[in-house]
């Protein structure tokens, strides 16, 4: 029974710390489709922790917090567009000035304002979001299986974890059943069809980057108003690119996306497991070395050892029409 | 968007190269000021500050240079892998592990004739740096995977791993706190305070050192090796026009190859200032940044090593200039400098074609007039 606790526990945790890469994923999804590179999924999701965090501070309220979140990160990707489709400037570079800007200005302004080295204040109970426990999840737990399966994996998440993995087959039909859908792929494909069809494709990019706003401020909120309870420098520690990686890895589609993520989520719940336990054979790993697995994770799966990874066709192009 | 429609040939030189790149440096300074108010405090007030900081005194002009220096090797490592069409942002990474080359080099052959010495940490410092940046490069060129994702993995890899190495296998027994031992005295980089002491200055201390001159050798260096060289223009080629390249039978691996080494190698000899010259021993952390601020230096620059020595000489003015302001100025931190690099890459990056063609169309209708009067 020990083993058993253990397996739903570490399940568990896998779900919570996939969660914030399940939304940049699928805002990634959104953004590349359309055939806009972005690598600044990492520095928007430290924009919304930010946001958030300071938000929910002032405003008393986590929600209010997270609108707050949701309005910079469109604004942020609206920034990208702006240089990258309005002006057809350099898409990585735009994504790099992005992260580099959030970086400085979360932890400038959070000195700034509260006077501490880039921490904001402790959130108390009604600033953050709580763990939601399911119904009759205590009356549950001794049940064997279902107990275990229901309480302990599926009871007891913040609000970010549910709707993390309901957005996922929200983003399949999106992206997969509707018309909006079909043009959103095409535009990302070959946008010079898309355009002779009579649809705009900086329209549709536009709004491919505003969804991926709004999806990527929820990643951020999770990170610093529910799993924490502040904001703190860099929190996001390169989740933006881990998400990126997944959704690559992943071919751009949600499902698969979701698998890589969970596979994340997995390797970093497993490493908080591992780290200072005598394993077998090789002996205590070094705390760096485990730390450091997700990351080598990444650039495992990106060195494609299951087939090679097709990119929409037009992405990283600035769309010209032709005059 | 814009409808306004300029004859290339017509615009001169200067305009695209000058007077452009300093509209957008003014607008992303603009904007920093506007940062520094909401701050908290008076932007101009923090331009006197920086300009008085970085040359007010001899010992605040000797930092700025330092920091020139560290800025014109990162600034240059982004640039030669951008010729080649690649976003080499792991410069952070690949200069840690150079400083681990120079480290290994010089502790162990420190027996040997001070330029020899010299040299061959160079050479490690290069080699380390190099290596670093060889693995996202075959990743890029075999397998497709975004040199950018993997080049910051590897920041993060060699930050676990230098961690790990500082703690369990090179730190210094007898400190608490994970960095080496020093080398011995006798190999140090000549400082500026020992030159200026011949010249009959006397400062107090300053991190310049004669890698200073190491930097401008690169400077000349990578302008040879991109403009100069048969490998800088097959390098060219493949970052301008991939397919044409292969037709006219250069191959695309060799050159990301060489492209990325050559960038972590100028990278990694940031580790030649920091280690050989300034501090002596590893530290956990000594990139400090420098790494990324290289992009902004280099996207600054142009990516030509002409730009990039006034782009790296006016981060060193930030950086030092800086240092000045977080001191007087409490709400002001050094992350406030990290956002005004943020915005430099913006403006004179993505944005660099926000008023570029009013800037070309008003210049070209005021010289045609001056023609016809």
């Amino acid at each position: 029974m020990e083993f058993l606790s253990d397996i739903a526990s570490l399940i568990n945790s896998t779900l919570r710390i996939s969660t914030p890469l399940v939304f940049a994923a699928m805002a990634g999804i959104f953004a590349e489709r359309s055939g806009v590179i972005d690598f600044s999924l990492e520095g928007k999701m430290l924009m919304a922790a930010f946001v958030a965090a300071v938000g929910s501070y002032y405003l008393g309220n986590p929600w209010l917090g997270l609108l707050l979140a949701i309005i910079v990160c469109v604004c942020l990707s609206m920034l990208h567009g702006f240089a990258s489709v309005t002006h057809k400037g350099d898409q990585v570079v735009s994504c790099v000035a992005i992260n580099i800007l959030i970086i400085g200005l979360t932890t400038a302004l959070a000195a700034a304002w509260f006077g501490q080295a880039g921490l904001t204040p402790t959130l108390n109970e009604d600033q953050r979001f709580l763990e939601i426990h399911l119904p009759f999840a205590d009356a549950l737990r001794d049940i064997p299986v279902i107990g275990t399966l229901y309480s302990d994996i599926l009871s007891g998440h913040y609000v970010f974890v549910y709707l993390a993995y309901l957005s996922v087959p929200l983003v399949f039909w999106i992206v997969f059943k509707t018309s909006f859908g079909l043009r959103l792929r095409a535009v990302g494909e070959n946008p010079s069809a898309v355009d002779t069809a009579g649809i705009n494709v900086f329209t549709m990019r536009y709004k491919a980057l505003a969804i991926n706003g709004v999806l990527i401020a929820f990643a951020g909120a999770h990170l610093s108003t529910a799993v924490n309870a502040n904001f703190f420098r860099e929190m996001s520690a390169g989740r933006g690119y881990l998400a990126l990686a997944a959704m690559i890895f992943g071919k751009w589609h949600p499902k698969t996306a979701l698998i890589a993520c969970l596979l994340f989520g997995f390797t970093d719940a497993l490493q908080i497991r591992l780290q200072g336990v005598e394993l077998p054979a090789i002996g205590e790993i070094p705390v760096q070395l485990i730390q450091a697995l997700p990351y080598i994770l990444t650039v495992v799966l990106l060195a494609g050892f299951v087939g090679k990874a097709i990119a929409p066709n037009a992405i990283g192009q600035p769309y010209i029409k032709e005059r | 968007m814009s409808n306004i429609v300029v004859d290339k040939s017509k615009v001169p030189w200067w305009v695209s190269n000058v007077i452009v790149p300093l509209v957008n440096l003014s607008l992303a300074l603009l904007v920093s000021g506007l940062f520094v108010f909401i701050a908290g405090e008076n932007p101009i007030e923090a331009v006197k500050l920086i300009i008085y900081g970085s040359f007010g005194y001899i010992q605040g002009f000797a930092y700025t240079l330092y920091y020139t220096t560290n800025f014109i090797f990162t600034g240059l490592a982004f640039a030669v892998a951008f010729h080649c069409r690649l976003f080499n942002i792991g410069g952070e990474g690949q200069a840690y592990i150079g400083g681990l080359g120079v480290f290994l080099v010089a502790i162990n052959l420190s027996f040997l004739p001070v330029p020899i010495v010299w040299l061959l940490a160079i050479f490690g410092a290069f080699l380390f740096g190099a290596a670093w940046a060889y693995i996202p490069a075959y990743l890029q060129s075999k397998r497709g995977s975004h040199v950018v994702i993997t080049t910051i993995m590897f920041n993060f890899i060699a930050s676990s791993l230098m961690i790990f190495l500082l703690v369990d296998v090179i730190r210094d027994t007898n400190q608490m706190a994970p960095h080496t031992v020093k080398l011995p005295e006798e190999i140090w980089l000549p400082s500026f305070e020992a030159f200026s002491g011949i010249l009959g200055i006397k400062i107090r201390y300053s991190p310049l050192n004669l890698t200073f001159l190491l930097a401008i050798a690169s400077l000349f260096f990578v302008w040879f090796l991109v403009w100069k060289t048969k490998w800088g223009y097959e390098m060219r080629a493949v970052g301008h026009n991939t397919q044409a390249a292969i037709y006219a039978g250069i191959s695309p691996h060799k050159n990301i190859i060489i492209a990325m080494c050559i960038s972590g190698g100028l990278a990694g000899l940031l580790g030649v200032n920091e280690i050989l010259g300034v501090s002596h021993k590893i530290q956990a952390g000594f990139p400090a940044g420098y790494g990324f601020t290289g992009i902004a230096v280099a996207l600054m620059g142009r990516n030509h090593p002409i730009g990039i020595l006034p782009a790296a000489f006016l981060f060193g003015i930030l950086y030092q200039g800086g240092s000045e302001v977080t001191f007087e100025m409490p709400n002001i931190t050094r992350y406030m400098f990290v956002a005004v690099q943020g915005l430099i890459i913006l403006f004179s990056g993505a944005l660099e074609n926000l008023f570029r063609p009013q800037i070309e169309s008003f210049i070209v209708r005021r010289l045609n007039r001056e023609v016809n009067v």
